[in-house]
């Protein structure tokens, strides 16, 4: 570009623009990547409806099978032994229980770390600590299974002593998918808090707060979208994990909550049981999706419920 | 008086605070009190002679190294408002935000010279920062009420102070910034639904219910219109019988009108005129600074030749 100082004092070019307001050509480029950038956006719809169609189909005809009365009301999961059973809840407790220890772990630890980055660390922790988090969020979850039983496991059994005498516990996997999830928590609250105007914390500052009480009930309200959004992702991928429980939770449906106890999860129950040797139209084949089935519906609940929970508390701010 | 702090800025029990500090007398708001408290500056009396309430000694800011304002040196009166003003970089928001700390929350200031609040270092090593906040309290340019409900934005200082009767406070609170009969039915209701400038009489209220002896204002009739400005300026009048005000203006008829003294400041520059910084240029009684001031670059720039 010529400098442009010139302009107001004489037109540089000496020439003056068409009168013609209409578009000098059709711009058929511009309709086709607007065709192609909605075909893009189709494929995902047209993926998750997939899914779904092919997790049901199985589903319905698992259904027509087994009474839901015995699947949904029934702690008696065997459905590989003869005669086989299918009281899903005690693989529900598997996967709810190393949710919640995992959750108990990673949520006040994420929003602690989330708090300290936005509202205490200096800019040149923050430059640092961030981004290691952000690694860690990163690391495959089949090697954070593997440091849960080489490492976290023998670690935990200085305090727990009960854990010593069983190869596989929901507490340990718990606290593996925590360390999974922290960051997911801590990364996206950050963000989320950080994005609070600073005219909000001035005030706060300006009445005499302190910083916990300016991160607490200013900033922390302001992005509670942004931190729940955080903490149900963090959840909805604890419930969906699978190499982690798999390596640490065992493969026990016990339908027990306690911390020491081995659990088999929906998730381990779906890898364990599609990589056998099964064949399709048996009943063990349709069991895999009435599980799968299940889980897509137990995130699904827990992602509307998060909304309606955002929309109640939201504190808007312009 | 009624805002009675006594230079005690080191941390203390807020519940302490509250026996310590007497509780203001009046029944039906500041406004009403006024009348009686009101004490007219007599002719002839030195208007230099009264209470200091900050004593402003070669202070120089500097961001990151740069000086921002340099070697200011002035004395702030109890019960009066003072008045920044000058061209836009000089520097005196910088000041202002010296005065209660505020400058503390930006990692890469630094405060040079002295402030005695009351005769007190306001930057000695004892000095908790939070407990001058909240005895300098501080209106900012724009609005900014918290995303809560009006009540909840006046109770949130003495909530977060741990003081008691909140009811009370946030309606002698509201009545004091002359919002109370204005939004007496819809306390509850979010205080992003009320226009700019009660949002910005609402942010005067929420200073004052911590019960603050200073209140710190930078440009805050900025962003609000002529009618609301004119509210705003009205409440000043009527505050600094029960407080000390401090404003940042860019309206030099707002100055004009509610100071009682004016600061003028100005952008210098160096020879090389790659560093610029604020400097004071003139301090004095209000009504000599716009009619007779003493320096050439303070008349033009209140004349509006310059700025």
């Amino acid at each position: 570009m010529e400098a442009r100082d010139t302009i107001g004092v004489s037109r540089p070019f000496g020439t003056m623009p068409s009168r013609s307001l209409e578009a000098p050509s059709p711009r058929y480029g511009e309709k086709l990547i607007k065709a192609a950038l909605a075909a893009c956006a189709i494929i995902s719809v047209l993926t998750t409806t997939g899914i779904v169609v092919s997790l049901l189909l199985p589903t319905i005809s698992f259904f027509g099978e087994v009474n839901p009365a015995d699947f949904f009301l029934h702690s008696d999961w065997a459905p590989t032994f003869s005669p086989a059973t299918f009281g899903v809840l005690s693989i529900v407790v598997g996967t709810l229980s190393t949710t919640l220890w995992g959750m108990l772990f990673a949520v006040p630890i994420g929003l602690a770390i989330a708090i300290y980055l936005s509202e205490y660390a200096s800019p040149r922790a923050r430059k640092i600590i961030k981004p290691v988090i952000e690694v860690l969020a990163g690391i495959p979850t089949v090697a954070i299974g593997l440091f849960a039983i080489t490492a976290l496991k023998p670690f935990l059994e200085n305090f727990i002593p009960a854990l010593e005498s069983t190869p596989f516990a929901a507490g340990v996997a718990g606290v593996a998918i925590g360390l999974m999830i922290t960051p997911i928590i801590a990364s996206i609250s950050d963000d989320a808090m950080r994005s609070v105007p600073g005219g909000l914390r001035e005030a706060a500052y300006g009445l005499g707060s302190t910083r916990m009480k300016v991160a607490t009930r200013v900033v922390l309200p302001a992005a509670i979208s942004g931190v729940v959004a955080s903490i149900v992702l963090a959840g909805s991928r604890a419930i969906g994990e699978t190499m982690i429980v798999l390596l640490a939770a065992g493969s026990q449906a016990t339908d027990s909550f306690a911390f020491t106890s081995p659990v088999q999860t929906m998730t381990a129950f779906i890898a364990t049981t599609a990589t056998g040797d099964i064949a399709t139209g048996t009943i063990t084949y349709d069991t895999i999706f009435a599980v799968g089935s299940l889980l897509f519906l137990m995130t699904l609940v827990m992602n509307v419920l998060a909304i309606r929970l955002v929309r109640r508390f939201r504190e808007v701010y312009e | 008086m009624t805002s009675g702090a006594n230079g005690q800025l080191t941390e203390q029990d807020p519940k302490d605070e509250m026996t310590s500090r007497p509780e203001p007398t009046h029944e039906k708001g500041l406004s009403q009190q006024i009348a009686v408290t009101a004490e007219p500056a007599a002719a002839g009396e030195d208007v230099w002679a009264k209470e200091k309430v900050f004593e402003v000694n070669n202070v120089t800011v500097s961001y990151d190294g740069k000086a921002a304002v340099k070697d200011v040196s002035m004395d702030i009166f109890r019960n009066e408002v003072t008045a920044l003003i000058g061209p836009s970089g000089c520097g005196k928001s910088t000041l202002l935000r010296c005065l209660n700390r505020m400058n503390d929350l930006v990692a890469s200031a630094e405060v040079e010279g002295e402030i005695l609040y009351h005769g007190n270092d306001l930057y000695g090593p004892k000095i908790d920062p939070v407990q001058v906040r909240k005895v300098i309290g501080m209106v900012f340019q724009k609005p900014n009420p918290f995303p809560k409900s009006i009540y909840d934005n006046i109770a949130f200082g003495p909530r977060v102070l741990g003081l008691k009767d909140i009811d009370e406070r946030v309606e002698r609170a509201l009545r004091g910034a002359a919002l109370w009969d204005e939004v007496k039915d819809r306390l509850k209701d979010n205080a992003y639904g009320m226009s700019g400038g009660q949002q910005q009489r609402l942010c005067i209220a929420r200073t004052m219910a911590v019960d603050p002896e200073v209140i710190l204002m930078d440009e805050p009739c900025s962003a609000l219109d002529p009618i609301s400005t004119g509210k705003i300026e009205d409440l000043m009048t009527e505050l600094k019988e029960q407080y000390s005000i401090v404003i940042v203006t860019h309206n030099m008829q707002q100055a004009a009108r509610v100071s009682d003294k004016t600061a003028f400041l100005i952008v210098e520059l160096d020879s090389t005129e790659n560093n610029r910084w604020g400097q004071l240029v003139e301090y004095d009684e209000t009504e000599k600074v716009f009619t007779n001031p003493e320096d050439p670059r303070t008349e033009d720039y209140v004349t509006g030749k310059v700025g």
